[in-house]
């Protein structure tokens, strides 16, 4: 596909297919896995007296499905092709990325195994049992090594910015993950933090919130410094826009986990320090947001007519909302209202499916032309899929936003006596018409995920039909 | 002068930017310090419950209403200096204590259910939280809680004093078909755990765990090698139910808090 290139480059690519392709699959079951546990909440019968599918245990099956699959899928192979890409160089290791392609997928397929089996640490987003947790470690080192090592090995004489972003992110988590994940096991499937109470609380956060900042955040900002710049045929708007968003949102985003813990038995100073610098982040994630966006300065007539630039220039937005969002939501009395809230699922969504998720699908529609060399199977389905992606995540972050918020104020409110108006399970009747809707969002959403699964198969067969059309015409 | 070679931001940026090793480093500093500034000092500062091996946990020193300190042994249970010398003997107000041995089972469903997804165990210093849950939480509550059960979402009520609220025969019919007791609740059926009967095996090794711990292991003192080895008999021909249950109803009532003081400070 190379072949036009003064110097041709043979790419490591079969490996980034294949995490495409998982990529969409995992889309499908991640959101799908979501919709039911949403439905649960709306509708309890649909724990159908079955232990292994009720929300305790189906309930992290959706977020690591959504997270590790999908976000890992798309993370993985957006990461191993903008390296060789922008580096000009072969992967370091093509036999250490299937290893990680088949790693990864096997601890997908135990996490499916474990999670509804009630195999938990108990910890949010790090529920994954001690011995898969350490695979986990060697898989994502064995990513990082390779990753780190092809950018050092690359042709060029500076490194591409996503590769940054790609670098700050594989450093993080490596950090998060085996600090949060120490513990002293019971069995095989049963182990215990070796931290407690306060201390075990922040080390949470500190992960939990940095999942989000560096894997969530800073892995697609990768993303997006590569594929807006491609897909609309500009350079980045502000190259030192995007020096400062880096180093400013690799030293910074650190400091956030503590915002999750404000008013709770930690010292207050740590959540307010947390609070502090949640503020202080909106300046770099606006400028990210802004660089990505004014990208397209001079081309914006290109939305009309690429769909695909859309999902990336619509993701954008939701950073933008998102990153506005949550540090409104660190500062301390409205943290007071939307801790413990459907406010906080709202504003996760909002990032996870309107900036995650978008960004995904743009980067993976560019990818599979490019690595299948054609054209979309259908391009109006790509537009279909924006429109149906779009319609879901506001209607599931809308219902959020609203049940959150009505939430928050009905369990902080006194009647004219002085005494509290409402017992909490009116509270939970109140929520059932916004349970419902953001069902109803988060199946729009997985339709749009269906979409893309068939039209990317679609495509690839028949880009493998039309080279099997071509042989006897270049014999 | 190649377009390569021109430099765009500043030396040092750009000098980074073409050192693969020097970029990993600095990255690898910088993500670093957040996490260092707010972590570390919470296992040295007081107020934050680091008891092992110090009785004053690192100088915590909560203050009553005529400002005297009050005694660390009265906010967690010491067996030495408490006129009630075993767990069992224990009574609600003595002080923070360690799971008995069927709680500690119970804890483990709580786990296994993902419970806390659903179900807080943090209640904060407001009026509302005050009048609904009880006291607000402090750091010596959840002392004990490997890994801790905080929880970050209110689809239930926060559970953090939820002991004694209810009776037993209330919490076994609300866990197996909670609708037959709230009609508008959304929590799943656990009828099941009726039907499974506590791992003594399982407890033990659980307990012995706890006592091995880096950070606020459980003490000797307190799980001894007698009550561990007595816990199997203890755990014997319960149910995961009356498990939970009794973890339940263990919960919020270790602490005699006083009204007005400050326990945060």
């Amino acid at each position: 596909m190379e072949a036009t290139q003064a110097t041709p480059v043979k790419y490591d690519m079969e490996v980034v297919r294949w995490f495409t392709i998982m990529a969409c699959v995992y889309a499908v079951v991640g959101t799908l896995i979501g919709v039911y546990v949403a439905s649960e909440l709306a509708f309890p019968f649909l724990n159908f007296d079955i232990p292994e599918i009720t929300f305790g245990r189906l309930r992290p099956l959706h977020t690591n499905a959504v997270i590790f699959a999908f976000g890992g899928c798309v993370l993985m192979g957006t990461g191993f092709y903008i390296v060789q890409r922008t580096g000009a160089t072969k992967l370091w290791s093509n036999g250490l990325a299937w290893a990680t392609f088949w790693g990864w997928n096997l601890i997908i397929v135990l996490a499916v195994i474990t999670l509804p089996l009630g195999m938990t640490t108990g910890k949010e987003y790090a529920e994954l049992i001690w011995p898969i947790d350490i695979l986990i470690a060697i898989v994502w080192v064995a990513f990082g090594l390779n990753h780190i090592m092809t950018t050092a090995i690359r042709k060029t004489s500076h490194i591409y910015v996503s590769n940054w972003f790609t670098m700050g992110m594989i450093v993080m988590i490596t950090y998060l993950h085996v600090v949060n994940s120490l513990a002293i096991p019971v069995s095989l499937t049963q182990s215990f933090s070796i931290f407690s109470g306060v201390q075990d609380a922040m080390i949470q956060w500190w992960w939990g919130h940095n999942a989000v900042g560096f894997y969530l955040t800073g892995g697609f900002l990768g993303i997006m410094y590569y594929f807006i710049p491609k897909q609309s045929g500009r350079p980045i708007f502000s190259y030192r826009l995007s020096v400062l968003h880096f180093w400013t949102l690799t030293f910074g985003y650190v400091w956030l986990g503590a915002h999750h813990l404000q008013y709770t038995a930690l010292p207050d100073w740590t959540g307010s320090l947390g609070a502090g610098i949640s503020l202080a982040m909106i300046i770099p994630s606006w400028g990210g947001a802004m660089n990505g966006m004014m990208t397209l300065s001079g081309a914006w007539d290109k939305l009309r007519t690429d769909y695909i630039l859309r999902f990336l220039v619509t993701a954008m937005a939701f950073y933008a909302m998102s990153t506005f969002d949550g540090p409104v939501m660190a500062i301390k009395t409205v943290n007071a209202l939307s801790h413990y809230t459907d406010w906080t699922v709202g504003h996760v969504h909002a990032g996870a499916l309107g900036w995650m998720a978008m960004i995904s699908f743009g980067a993976i529609y560019h990818m599979v032309k490019k690595l299948w060399n054609t054209e979309m199977y259908s391009d109006k389905l790509v537009n279909v899929h924006f429109w149906v992606a779009l319609i879901g995540a506001t209607t599931y972050v809308v219902a959020m936003w609203v049940s959150g918020i009505m939430q928050g104020l009905m369990w902080r409110d006194y009647d004219e006596y002085g005494t509290l108006t409402y017992t909490f399970v009116e509270s939970v009747s109140a929520m059932h018409p916004y349970y419902v809707m953001r069902a109803v969002g988060g199946a729009i959403f997985n339709l749009g995920a269906w979409i893309c699964l068939y039209n990317v198969v679609m495509t690839v067969r028949m880009a493998g039909a039309a080279r099997v059309n071509a042989v006897p015409a270049k014999a | 002068m190649s377009d390569h070679d021109k430099i765009y931001s500043t030396k040092l940026q750009d000098k980074i930017e073409r050192n693969t090793l020097l970029m990993f480093i600095l990255t690898a500093l910088a993500v670093a310090v957040g996490g260092i500034v707010e972590i570390v000092p919470l296992f040295y500062l007081p107020n934050t419950a680091m008891c092992q091996n110090d009785p004053t946990c690192n100088g915590t020193s909560h203050k009553d209403l005529q400002g005297n300190p009050i005694p660390m042994d009265k906010i967690i249970w010491n067996p030495a200096t408490s006129q009630h010398k075993t767990l069992d003997e224990w009574q609600p107000g003595d002080g923070v204590r360690p799971y008995k041995a069927l709680e500690l089972a119970g804890r483990s469903v709580y786990i296994r259910e993902g419970c806390f997804l659903c179900h807080s165990q943090m209640i904060r210093p407001f009026r509302d939280e005050k009048d609904r849950y009880g006291h607000y939480s402090i750091a010596e509550e959840s002392m004990y809680d490997h890994t801790y059960q905080w929880g970050s979402k209110r689809t239930g009520p926060d559970i953090a004093r939820v002991g004694g609220k209810y009776s037993d025969e209330w919490h076994r019919k609300h866990l197996k078909y909670p609708r037959d007791v709230v009609p508008e609740s959304v929590m799943p059926n656990f009828f099941f755990l009726d039907k499974a009967m506590v791992d003594g095996d399982n407890t033990v090794t659980t307990m012995e765990v706890m006592t091995k711990m880096p950070f606020n292991p459980v003490p000797k003192t307190i799980y001894t090698d007698a009550y561990i080895a007595s816990a199997k008999a203890e755990v014997a021909g319960k149910t995961e139910m009356d498990a939970v249950i009794a973890f339940l109803q263990s919960l919020g009532n270790h602490v005699k808090f006083e009204e007005g003081v400050n326990y945060r400070d």
